[in-house]
């Protein structure tokens, strides 16, 4: 299919969403991340059972730790996929991009550019 | 184990928004179990904190340490080197572990970063439920090995009451009646002998009516 896909989106390959916890969202906004989504497997579907809804409660977790500190919420989500559904992944990735676009960049990193 | 909560992070900053040098204490202990203030919490609370205080232009430090303990001299002795550079430290183990290091260490200002709830066990993850209220004199033997004291919203030593309706305490249907619990329990074990035992007034001076607490053990001092 050969789609193409935003280049600001960086992959980081997890064996399951299960994997990620809070602390992998945090650091990633502590160094300078503008935004993070978490790409599951559908709902019901997961290889390890419960793997992506562990991630999308870890992702309401890391929403309201990042609105606490005036970070944004809006900028971790959850999307599911079927592993094969190319088309929706670029989707994904490219409603993503848009999203963070229009809440400009992460405001701890300005912050940081600032005071060096 | 002793069980806890995180507090919100909002009331954490409130009480550390103007220090400089933060250390985020975690326990190795009952805390990372209930998942409230082990090395995964004290991460993310350090996380968070470092964020905010970025986001205000700040230029603060917020360091992580996880000691074994925090109700022990030798664990709570690991940090005597470095506590002296910071202005705050966040304990996130248990009331005991906070009290412990305000105590060995005076002169810096210790503030909790969880709600310390009560002693129970895990009966699923998330899911953590009251079995014990420490009151200093144990009765298990007679109640089937359930605690009316800590299970029994009366803390009735001759119950059920008349609140008991199938099965359940008359605060809540969500709250088992500690004395069906019992009578069920010496049933199966064939002890309702023990049920037709009158228990005299619980001695409370061994629970916290009697002032703080204290365990000597001459025995094991060195």
């Amino acid at each position: 299919m050969r789609l193409n896909y935003p280049a600001s989106v960086k992959i980081i390959r997890v064996p399951c969403t299960g994997k990620v916890d809070v602390i992998h969202m945090l650091r990633a906004f502590e160094k300078g991340a503008d935004g993070v989504y978490i790409v599951g497997c559908k709902e019901g579907e997961c290889h390890y059972k419960k793997g992506n809804y562990r991630a999308r409660k870890r992702v309401e977790q890391a929403q309201k730790i990042l609105n606490t500190i005036g970070v944004g919420g809006d900028r971790v989500q959850m999307y599911n996929l079927s592993s094969s559904d190319a088309p929706l992944f670029v989707k994904y990735a490219n409603e993503m991009n848009e999203r963070i676009m229009g809440l400009g960049p992460n405001p701890v990193k300005l912050k940081k550019k600032k005071a060096a | 184990m002793i069980v806890a909560d995180r507090k919100p992070i909002e009331e954490i900053i409130e009480q550390v928004k103007d220090c400089k040098k933060v250390l985020v204490l975690g326990c190795n202990e009952c805390v990372t179990v209930c998942e409230a203030g082990g090395k995964k919490e004290v991460g993310v609370l350090a996380s968070a904190l470092r964020m905010y205080y970025a986001n205000k232009g700040v230029d603060n430090r917020v360091d992580e340490i996880t000691l074994e303990r925090q109700c022990d001299h030798e664990y709570l002795e690991e940090i005597r080197e470095k506590a002296d550079q910071y202005d705050a430290i966040i304990s996130i183990a248990c009331g005991v572990g906070v009290q412990f290091t305000a105590e060995k260490y005076h002169a810096i200002p210790v503030f909790p970063g969880v709600n310390t709830c009560f002693l129970g066990v895990t009966e699923k993850r998330g899911l953590w439920t009251e079995r014990c209220q420490a009151c200093g004199q144990c009765i298990l033997a007679y109640t089937g090995g359930i605690c009316p004291v800590s299970r029994c919203a009366k803390r009735l030593l001759n119950g059920p009451c008349g609140g008991s309706s199938k099965g359940k305490c008359e605060i809540s249907k969500d709250t088992d009646c500690a004395w069906q619990l019992i009578i069920d329990r010496l049933k199966a074990i064939n002890r309702m002998d023990l049920y037709e035992k009158l228990f005299s007034i619980k001695d409370w001076s061994k629970d916290r009516a009697g002032g703080p607490r204290k365990v000597i053990r001459e025995d094991v001092m060195i």
